[in-house]
């Protein structure tokens, strides 16, 4: 076991090099000069120069990579070409902000899914599975940009029952943990929540489904277990492939709300990639993607480790 | 007799009830306005703001005046130049690239710090000496482009300042509007822009108060503001970027914010039947087709142009955006003073726009094909999509078959800079481009005078005309604003009756607020006064 972490956790680090170059490539791919889009419609050459020496862009780019790099790793992000603050102070206010959507997101995602996905596993081919079946088809496939201004029609303009966008009367700063603050977060949450929802409905299903049609769990039965404990078993069995599923999930909300955080004006991640992307800030898009990244890099791996822990087979292998 | 000193007793009270009422009525009329911008962040706050003239208008001018301000009192006729930080201006008549400003005494910065010709001169080499402590090249980027001839100021005595142009330029003062007065003291402080920012200090008829980057910046008035006819009525003016256009009209409906910039156009009426004002006014600003001269372009038969502009129904475009446009006669509006006389009449007429370009030597069966670059969105372009196809239907039925090359705002801008022979611009025959009008040289000088093709200026298409620039030079050292206005008249008579661009609607700025928001006047300016504003309880 204890080798396995090991072998795994040194996997990180070739795959976080990989991470490190594509998140600083991939932003220079873009066409145009990088401070085309924050410098004035005619500003004077010599200013631009000026700039581009401040900022580092008229070195080579592999010497820009390396310098990016070095920084990166004591935790300096350089700074926004845009409003010159340091990304990672921008970072510092936006992470937590994405975390709480997104786990508020997967927690209601991985509840509701669990649920409808067990149920429809359990109940295989009768009208409950196919309530499930289409609530979780429906979830994949509903663009939640789309759904998150449906809801904000319904329930912020005609019902005006819940705020249709920020994080409450004086902004994240002012974050307290009581309804004036939380009911904020219903409408992203919600929103941010039906797609690993359904994907979680749809995976638990097919799990329950296939773990039923071993013969284990006919020699369950046979042994006079009780439905309860003979679906403990199942719990059991299913849990490695869905925890792994619900942290990709996890993953894919931190850095995919993009939209979501947009249409709410969250001021999360998603937000600052979105603002980064429109203005070409490149240091604070090279700086977001690599940290979200990042957490992509460590889920997997706690997600792998905690699979490990759960199913000993794995372990084995 | 107890009922007398009731009745006196009743008397006073109800004198000293309506005393008390005229004297909380200036209270009662504040409140606190939630104002939704375009913008994706709150606009810089260390002086020069960023965000284009939302971040001038928002930010800027609130929290900062310039040596000249603009006049944003009137609805109902074009802004004008008046004294802001300094009182009067004058030209040296014997060395016209000397400019005496004599500035205003007593004003204070917001950290309790004189403003006089030291700060003047102090702020000037924030933007244009790299050797000076302050310099910061990020603000200079901003804004040094606008006065594109500034060799230097200097101070005179403590009020009085003088500034040197490398060459005559008669649009000096329309170009010192742009440079705000930040607090050389209150920099002093930590000697960072940054820290700055957080806390800053202008003269600016607002103080900021609070800062959240991306999120809010809430402002206070300054009660000790020089100008007192200008002391904000408002308790507090909190500024939210809300640059989604659905998030922010719902954050209006649903009572989030009390004004937005920009409401999505379909959702003006139903914005309306909830009660809500939509406020709009003509401002100094062009959606135009900005045409490639270069050689090989069709649009340099002015057959065609004239064609291209007589051939599209304006009204329909401003149909299609709720009515909420004017249709363009020109690059400006008429009743502007640079209007002119043009002979050329830029309207709908299909059947003279067939017979130009029959006489240009095409037609249905050998219609002429041009290509036009043109974004999905961005700042002033209204909705392009939309617009560009509305059009190119239009001319299409004259003969001109247009073909989009759609790319994203930033890659148009940059292509835009470039100009239209650069390996960018990919052969294309124009940009859609939109304008604003405000200043002489941003409606004009930069797009015709032939020495600001690329790479030094944005004379996108290398139009290049002896007699524009003759003009341009007379402009330039023509000192007297009337004068200088009817060679501006000039400029634009000629403009139009050469058809230089395909001119098709200006904007009106819709922008929608509660009923509770009073005392806004929208003037026909880029920026707006929120100091008359106030919060109805």
């Amino acid at each position: 076991m204890l080798a396995y972490i090991i072998r795994r956790i040194l996997y990180v680090i070739p795959i976080s090099l990989g991470v490190t170059i594509i998140a600083f490539a991939l932003v220079h791919i873009a066409p145009g000069d990088p401070l085309n889009a924050v410098v004035g419609a005619d500003a004077p050459a010599e200013v631009v120069e000026k700039l581009k020496r401040d900022y580092g862009f008229d070195q080579p780019l592999p010497f820009q990579y390396a310098r990016w790099l070095g920084r990166a790793l004591t935790g300096d992000l350089g700074n926004s070409v845009v409003n010159n603050q340091p990304v990672a102070a921008s970072l510092a206010i936006a992470v937590p902000n994405t975390l709480m959507l997104a786990i508020t997101a997967t927690l209601i995602g991985f509840v509701l899914g669990a649920c409808l996905g067990g149920l429809a596993g359990y109940f295989q081919g009768t009208w409950i599975d196919k309530i499930a079946t289409g609530f979780g088809v429906t979830g994949v496939s509903v663009p939640h940009y789309w759904l998150g201004i449906v809801l904000v029609i319904i329930f912020a303009v005609e019902f005006n029952v819940l705020p249709a966008m920020g994080m409450g009367p004086g902004g994240s700063a002012g974050w307290e943990w009581n309804w004036t603050h939380l009911r904020h977060l219903v409408l992203p949450a919600i929103t941010l929540s039906v797609i690993p929802c359904g994907i979680i409905t749809r995976t638990v299903r097919a799990t329950v489904a296939e773990i039923l049609s071993q013969e284990f769990v006919q020699a369950l039965h046979a042994k006079g277990l009780l439905h309860g404990r003979v679906m403990l078993h199942i719990i059991k069995n299913a849990a490695p492939t869905v925890l792994a599923v619900m942290g990709l999930q996890l993953g894919y909300l931190l850095g995919g709300s993009i939209l979501v955080e947009t249409v709410f004006n969250w001021p999360g991640t998603g937000y600052l990639l979105n603002d980064a992307i429109f203005r070409r800030d490149i240091p604070t898009l090279q700086g977001t993607i690599l940290v979200l990244a990042m957490f992509f890099v460590v889920l997997n791996l706690a997600v792998d480790i905690l699979q490990t822990a759960v199913d000993p087979r794995m372990r084995r292998s | 007799m107890v009922v007398r000193p009731f009745l006196r007793t009743l008397r006073t009270t109800a004198v000293a009830l309506t005393l008390a009422g005229a004297m909380a009525l200036p209270a009662a009329a504040q409140g606190t306005l939630r104002l939704g911008m375009t913008a994706n962040d709150v606009p810089l706050t260390w002086g020069q703001p960023d965000n284009g003239f939302e971040g001038f208008r928002f930010v800027g001018l609130q929290l900062y005046d310039a040596l000249i301000n603009w006049d944003l009192s009137s609805a109902d006729k074009p802004s004008v130049l008046i004294p802001g930080l300094a009182e009067s201006w004058e030209v040296n008549p014997d060395d016209p690239t000397k400019w005496t400003f004599k500035l205003r005494e007593g004003v204070k910065f917001h950290d309790g710090t004189d403003f006089d010709a030291d700060a003047v001169v102090w702020n000037f080499a924030k933007l244009f000496d790299e050797d000076s402590p302050q310099y910061s090249a990020r603000q200079a980027s901003l804004v040094n482009f606008r006065m594109p001839g500034f060799e230097k100021v200097e101070k005179v005595d403590d009020y009085t300042v003088e500034f040197t142009t490398k060459e005559p330029d008669s649009f000096f003062p329309f170009q010192i509007s742009y440079f705000l007065m930040a607090s050389p003291s209150k920099w002093e402080e930590t000697k960072d822009w940054n820290a700055f920012a957080q806390d800053p200090a202008g003269t600016g008829p607002f103080k900021l108060d609070v800062l959240t980057a991306r999120e809010r910046a809430e402002l206070v008035p300054n009660a000790e503001y020089w100008d007192p006819d200008r002391v904000p009525k408002l308790e507090r003016l909190i500024l939210l970027p809300l640059p989604d256009p659905s998030a922010r009209t719902a954050a209006l409906l649903s009572g989030q914010v009390d004004w937005i910039e920009a409401p999505a156009p379909d959702a003006i009426p139903r914005i309306k039947s909830q009660g809500m004002e939509v406020v709009s006014n003509v401002y100094p600003h062009i959606w135009p087709w900005h045409f490639s001269r270069v050689e090989g372009s069709p649009w340099n038969d002015i057959k065609v142009r004239k064609a291209a502009n007589l051939a599209i129904d304006r009204d329909g475009i401003v149909q299609l955006l709720g009515g909420y446009g004017v249709a363009a006669k020109g690059h400006v509006v008429p009743s502007n003073a640079w209007f002119g006389t043009p002979s050329f009449e830029v309207k709908t007429d299909v059947e003279a726009a067939k017979k130009l370009m029959a006489e240009a030597g095409y037609g249905p069966d050998h219609p002429l094909d041009v290509k036009m670059t043109i974004s999905a969105s961005g700042s002033g372009q209204m909705l392009p999509l939309q617009m560009n196809e509305y059009i190119q239907q239009n001319l299409a039925e004259v003969g001109i078959n247009v073909d989009f090359d759609v790319v994203e705002w930033q890659a148009l801008l940059d292509i835009w800079r470039a100009g239209a022979k650069s390996p960018q611009a990919n052969g294309t025959d124009g940009v859609n481009v939109s304008y604003t009008t405000q200043d002489p040289y941003s409606a004009f000088t930069r797009f015709i005078r032939s020495d600001l093709a690329a790479p030094n200026g944005v004379n996108f298409g290398y139009y290049s005309d002896a007699e524009m620039d003759q003009l341009f030079t007379d402009i330039q050292t023509t000192f007297d604003a009337a004068e200088r206005d009817k060679l501006l008249a000039k400029v634009h008579t000629k403009m139009v009756d050469d058809a230089l661009f395909l001119w098709v609607v200006h904007d009106v700025a819709p922008r929608a607020m509660t009923s509770k928001v009073k005392g806004f006047v929208p003037a026909q300016n880029w920026f707006q006064s929120l100091t008359g504003v106030y919060m109805e309880e």
